[in-house]
C-alpha cells in the first residue's frame, strides 16, 4: 500500500494534541513561578517539596490507595466470577444479568453516585471510605469483566477437558490450568481497576462523607490559585505512576496473548 | 479379521442423546472389540464426535448405556474413566513444557519422581520426540503437538484411546505420515483406538472396522473392504468414494440369484449378497466403482463382458485419468478411472470406446 | 460438578452452575445498582417536601422538569455540548484510526494504540484542569501569545465558554472514539478493498463504497461511547465552565444536594437516563440498518 504522508502527519499532530496538555505538567511543575503562564521562570523543585510537606495530601493518598486496592481486588474477583460464567456456561437470563453488570460502563457516574447516595442515606449507612469502595467496585467491575472475558475466551475449552480427561478434578483443573493461563488477564484487570478507582472523582466526592481521597483533594486545590504549582507537581508524579502501571498491564496483556498463542489485536478495550 | 474372538471393550446399548429438541444420537447399538482400531466416520454434524465424547464422559447420554470393559459408565465422570483422549486442537497446555505436558496425568501417580521422569522419557521416545522434553509447548509445530498429545494420553496406559479428528489440522504430507505411525503405534501398544474422522480415505487406511454415521445413526458398521465393495446403501456408497448408478429392473428372483436388466449393461444375474436396500421413492439401480470398469485398447479383450460407449470428458490426474463415458443406450455419462500406463496415450473426447465390465463388481440397490 | 452425581450431571448442572457462578457479581449489581436505580425511579414519582417524601405517586416532577425553562435550557445545552463533542471527536478520530489500521505496520499497531490510550488513563481531573490552565484568561495560550508579542491583551473568547468545554471534552474522550473505529477497521477483509479497486473504483470511491460502510458499526460504537459520558459530565462544566454553564450532572447535584429535593433531582436523573437511552436506541437501530444493508 502506498504511504500517505498527509495522513501520517495528521496522526502525529493528533498524538501531539493528545499529549500537549500533559507535557505542561512537568513544564510548570519545575517552573519557578506561582503563576502558570509563559514565559518560564527557571528551574525549581520547590513545588515538589511543598507537595511533600502537605499532611492532608498524605492522608488523601493513603485513603485513595486503600480504596483503589480494595476496589481492584473485589472487582477483579467479581469479574472472574462473571467472566467465567459468561464464557463457560449457558444459563437463563444471561444477557439481562450480564447487561446489568456491564451497565455502569454506559451510565453517567453522577447518576450512579446519586442513586447510591439516596439509598445509602435512606437505609442509614454512614458515608465513609467503605461507601466509596462500594461505588468503585460497581464501576470497575464492568472493566474487569471485559478484560477477563477476553482472557477466558482465548482459553481453548479442550484444555480444560484434557486436564479432566487426564484425571484432574474440576477444582484442580481450575488451579493447574485455567488460573495460570488467565493470570495475565487477572493482573491487567487489577491494574486497570486500580487506575480507574484512583482516578475516579464523582463517586469519591459524593459518597466519601468527610473523608478525603486524592481526586477530591486535587479538585479542592483548584480553588486556590496559589496551590496550582504543587498540583502540577503531584500531577507529574501521578502521570508517571499511570504510565508505569499501564506499561506493566500492557506487558502482561501481551504475554497473555503470546502464551495462548493468539494474535495481538492491540488495546485494552 | 479375527476380531470376533476378542472381548468387548466398548458397548453402546441404544444410546440416545438430545440437546434440547435436537436429537443428536438416535439409538446407537454397537460394540468395539479390545485391541481394535475403530473409526467413527461421517459428515460434520452426524453425531460422531458426540458419540466419542460419550465414551470419554464429556457428554451425558439421554437414555441407553455406554459400557467400557463391561462396566456401565453412567456414574463415572471423565476423570475416572479408563479412557484418554487426543483432542482435535491437541489441547497442549501452553504454559507447560513438553515434559510437563506429557507427565501431567501422573500427578496422582504414587511412583517416585525418577520413575515418572523415566516414564515420560519413554513416552516421548515412543512418539519420536526424544530430547524435546524441555521445550516450551507453544513453540512446537502441529505434527509435534500431535505427538505430545499422543504421549500424554498413552503414558496413562488407558484401556481406550480416543482420537477426535487428530489429523485434520495437519498438512497432507504430514497427515499421511502420521496415519502410518498411528497404525504402527496402535499395533505396538495394543490399546483399543477409537478414531473420529470425516475423511473416508483416512478411515479406510487406518481402521480395522468403521462405523459410518449419518444423522445420529450408524448407517453401516463393517471392515473397510466390505464398506467399499458392498456399501449397504446409496448414501454410504456415495460417502465412501465415488459410485456410478444406472437404472435397473428386477426380472425374477430365484435361489441362484436375482435376474436383473440394467440400462446400458443389459441382463445379468446377481447373487443375493450384491443386493442392498435402496431408498424409498427411488427406483432400483445398479452401482459400480469407477475403477471396476476398464476401457479396452485395440488388441485387448474383455475377460468377462463388454459394452460400447462414447468418451464425453477426459480429466487427467498424472497417475490416473478419469473418463466420463456414455454407454450406448444410457442417458447419463459414467465415470471410469484408468491407471495411466507408459506407452498408452490418453484418449480424446469423442472417441468410441469398448468398456469391459463384470456383474460381480456391481451392487444393486432396490 | 460433584462427582458421582446421576445422569444429566453435565446438562442439568450447566444452567445451575452458570447461575451459581455469576451470582456473586449479579447480586452485587442488583443490590448496588438495580435497587438504587429503582429507588431513584420511585423517588421521581413522589413529592419531596420539608416533612419528607409523600407516599402518593405523581408525575408532577417530570412536568416541572420537562416544562421548566431552566431545565429545558439545560437539557438543550447538555445535548448540544455532547452532540458537538461527539461529532468533533468522531470526525477527528476516524482518520487516526484509519491511519493506524491501514498504514501502520502490523507489528507497530499495538504500540500506536498504546500511545493513544496512555493520556486517557492519566488523571481525568488533572487533564481537565490543564485545559483550564491552557485556555484561561491568564492561561498558557494567552500568556504564550502575549510573550511572543502576537497579541496585546488576553483573548476572552477562549475562557469559560461552551467552546472551551467542547475542546476539553473532545480531548478527554479521544481515545474512546479511536478504539472502536480502529477495531472495526481491523476486521475489514483487505481483499474486499482490492476487489473494489479491481472492479474499477478509484481509491476514494472504494473508501466511500466499501471501507466506510463496513466501519460504520465502529463509528456508531464510538458515537455512543463518547456521547454517554459527555452528556453526564460533571467536572468540565464545573472547572472549565466555571459553574456558569451547568449541564445535567451539575443540575442533579444542585437539586439533590443543595436544594435537597430528592424527588425533583430523581426526575432529572431519570430524564437524563431516558435521553441517553433514546439516543442509544436510535444509534443502535441505525447500526442494525447498516448491518442489514451489508448482508443484502
Amino acid at each position: 500500500m502506498r504511504k500517505n504522508p498527509s495522513l501520517r502527519i495528521y496522526a502525529l499532530a493528533y498524538l501531539a494534541f493528545l499529549y500537549a496538555p500533559i507535557v505542561l505538567l512537568p513544564l510548570f511543575a519545575f517552573n519557578d513561578s506561582r503563576v502558570i503562564a509563559f514565559p518560564l521562570q527557571g528551574f525549581t523543585t520547590n513545588w515538589f517539596a511543598e507537595m511533600w510537606a502537605d499532611k492532608t495530601l498524605f492522608i488523601a493518598f493513603r485513603n485513595s490507595l486503600t480504596i483503589a486496592v480494595s476496589a481492584a481486588v473485589f472487582s477483579t474477583i467479581l469479574g472472574i466470577f462473571a467472566a467465567r460464567a459468561s464464557t463457560r456456561y449457558k444459563f437463563p437470563g444471561k444477557p439481562g444479568i450480564l447487561g446489568l453488570i456491564m451497565l455502569p460502563m454506559v451510565l453517567p457516574e453522577m447518576i450512579v453516585s446519586m442513586a447510591l447516595l439516596v439509598v445509602l442515606i435512606a437505609i442509614g449507612v454512614p458515608l465513609s471510605l467503605f461507601t466509596i469502595i462500594l461505588g468503585h467496585v460497581l464501576i470497575c467491575t464492568p472493566f474487569a469483566v471485559a478484560i477477563l472475558t477476553s482472557a477466558f475466551q482465548s482459553l481453548d475449552r479442550s484444555l480444560e477437558e484434557a486436564a479432566y480427561d487426564l484425571g484432574e478434578t474440576p477444582a484442580s483443573t481450575f488451579r493447574l490450568i485455567i488460573l495460570p493461563l488467565v493470570m495475565p488477564g487477572i493482573i491487567s484487570s487489577l491494574l486497570i481497576s486500580f487506575t480507574i478507582s484512583l482516578d475516579e472523582f464523582i463517586i469519591a466526592y459524593f459518597l466519601g462523607g468527610n473523608q478525603t481521597v486524592l481526586s477530591v483533594y486535587i479538585f479542592g486545590q483548584f480553588r486556590f490559585p496559589a496551590k496550582v504549582p504543587a498540583v502540577m507537581a503531584l500531577g507529574t508524579i501521578l502521570v508517571c505512576i499511570s504510565i508505569v502501571l499501564l506499561t506493566i498491564a500492557e506487558y502482561f496483556r501481551r504475554r497473555g496473548i503470546a502464551k495462548s498463542g493468539g494474535k495481538d489485536t492491540g488495546g485494552f478495550l | 479379521m479375527t476380531t470376533t474372538e476378542k472381548p468387548n471393550m466398548i458397548e453402546f446399548r441404544d444410546v440416545h442423546k438430545y440437546y434440547g429438541d435436537y436429537h443428536a444420537l438416535r439409538g446407537i447399538n454397537a460394540t468395539i472389540k479390545a485391541g481394535e482400531f475403530f473409526s467413527l466416520l461421517g459428515p460434520s454434524g452426524c453425531g460422531k464426535t458426540t458419540l466419542l465424547r460419550t465414551i470419554a464422559g464429556f457428554e451425558d447420554i439421554s437414555s441407553g448405556a455406554v459400557l467400557i470393559d463391561d462396566k456401565k459408565m453412567d456414574d463415572v465422570p471423565a476423570n475416572k474413566r479408563p479412557t484418554n483422549m487426543v483432542f482435535q486442537s491437541y489441547a497442549i497446555f501452553p504454559h507447560l513444557t513438553v515434559e510437563e505436558n506429557v507427565g501431567f496425568g501422573l500427578r496422582r501417580d504414587p511412583r517416585s519422581k525418577d520413575e515418572k521422569a523415566k516414564a515420560v522419557a519413554e513416552a516421548l521416545e515412543m512418539v519420536g520426540l526424544k530430547g524435546y522434553g524441555k521445550r516450551a509447548a507453544h513453540a512446537l509445530s502441529g505434527g509435534q503437538r500431535q505427538r505430545v498429545a499422543l504421549a500424554r494420553a498413552l503414558i496413562l496406559k488407558p484401556k481406550v484411546l480416543l482420537l477426535d479428528e487428530p489429523l485434520s489440522a495437519l498438512d497432507k504430507k504430514i497427515r499421511e505420515q502420521m496415519q502410518v505411525e498411528l497404525i504402527k503405534l496402535q499395533r505396538e501398544v495394543g490399546i483399543t483406538f477409537v478414531l473420529v474422522t470425516h475423511d473416508q480415505e483416512e478411515a479406510l487406511v487406518m481402521s480395522d472396522r468403521i462405523a459410518v454415521m449419518f444423522e445420529g445413526q450408524i448407517a453401516q458398521l463393517a471392515d473397510p473392504e466390505t464398506l467399499y465393495r458392498r456399501p449397504n446403501s446409496r448414501k454410504v456408497a456415495n460417502f465412501i468414494g465415488t459410485m456410478n448408478f444406472l437404472p435397473a429392473e428386477v426380472l425374477s428372483e430365484g435361489a441362484g440369484g436375482i435376474e436383473v436388466e440394467a440400462q446400458g449393461f443389459g441382463r445379468m444375474t446377481l447373487s443375493t449378497d450384491q443386493v442392498m436396500a435402496g431408498e424409498a421413492g427411488q427406483g432400483a439401480v445398479v452401482g459400480f466403482r469407477p475403477e471396476t470398469l476398464t476401457i479396452l485398447y485395440d488388441s485387448q479383450t474383455a475377460t468377462d463382458r463388454e459394452v460400447m460407449g462414447t468418451i464425453e470428458e477426459v480429466v487427467y490426474f498424472g497417475d490416473m485419468t478419469y473418463y466420463d463415458v456414455k454407454l450406448d443406450g444410457t442417458t447419463e455419462a459414467l465415470r471410469i478411472s484408468m491407471r495411466n500406463v507408459f506407452g498408452r496415450p490418453v484418449l480424446e473426447i469423442g472417441t468410441r470406446a469398448r468398456v469391459a465390465w463384470s456383474p460381480g463388481a456391481l451392487v444393486m440397490f432396490r | 460438578m460433584e462427582q458421582g452425581a446421576a445422569r444429566g450431571r453435565f446438562r442439568n448442572s450447566e444452567a445451575a452452575n452458570g447461575l451459581a457462578l455469576v451470582s456473586p457479581t449479579a447480586i452485587y449489581a442488583i443490590l448496588l445498582l438495580a435497587a438504587p436505580l429503582a429507588a431513584v425511579v420511585l423517588y421521581s414519582l413522589m413529592v419531596d417536601s420539608k416533612v419528607g417524601l409523600s407516599s402518593g405517586l405523581t408525575f408532577d416532577n417530570y412536568l416541572k422538569v420537562w416544562t421548566g425553562r431552566i431545565d429545558q435550557a439545560l437539557m438543550i445545552r447538555s445535548l448540544t455540548v455532547s452532540s458537538v463533542v461527539t461529532l468533533v471527536t468522531v470526525l477527528l478520530a476516524y482518520p487516526v484510526a484509519y491511519f493506524v489500521s491501514f498504514h501502520v505496520k502490523p507489528e507497530r499497531k499495538s504500540m500506536w494504540i498504546f500511545l493513544i490510550t496512555i493520556p486517557f488513563w492519566t488523571s481525568y481531573l488533572i487533564r481537565v484542569f490543564l485545559w483550564k490552565v491552557i485556555l484561561g484568561y491568564n492561561g498558557v495560550i494567552n500568556s504564550g501569545l502575549m510573550s511572543l508579542g502576537i497579541i496585546g491583551e488576553p483573548l476572552t473568547i477562549i475562557n469559560y465558554s461552551l467552546g472551551s468545554m467542547i475542546m476539553t471534552l473532545a480531548h478527554a474522550y479521544a481515545a474512546f472514539a479511536i478504539l472502536p473505529i480502529f477495531v472495526s477497521l481491523e476486521k475489514i477483509d483487505r481483499s474486499l478493498l482490492e476487489a473494489g479497486q479491481d472492479l474499477g473504483e478509484s481509491k476514494l470511491m472504494t473508501f466511500i463504497r466499501v471501507t466506510l460502510p463496513l466501519s460504520m458499526p465502529g463509528v456508531i460504537a464510538a458515537v455512543l461511547i463518547v456521547f454517554i459520558p459527555t452528556i453526564g459530565d460533571y467536572v468540565t462544566p464545573e472547572l472549565i465552565g466555571g459553574g456558569k454553564l451547568p449541564m445535567i450532572a451539575n443540575r442533579i447535584e444542585a437539586i439533590m444536594l443543595k436544594q435537597n429535593d430528592k424527588a425533583l433531582g430523581s426526575a432529572i436523573a431519570v430524564t437524563a437516563m431516558l435521553i441517553v437511552t433514546v439516543v442509544s436506541v436510535v444509534f443502535l437501530l441505525l447500526n442494525r440498518r447498516f448491518l442489514r444493508g451489508q448482508s443484502k
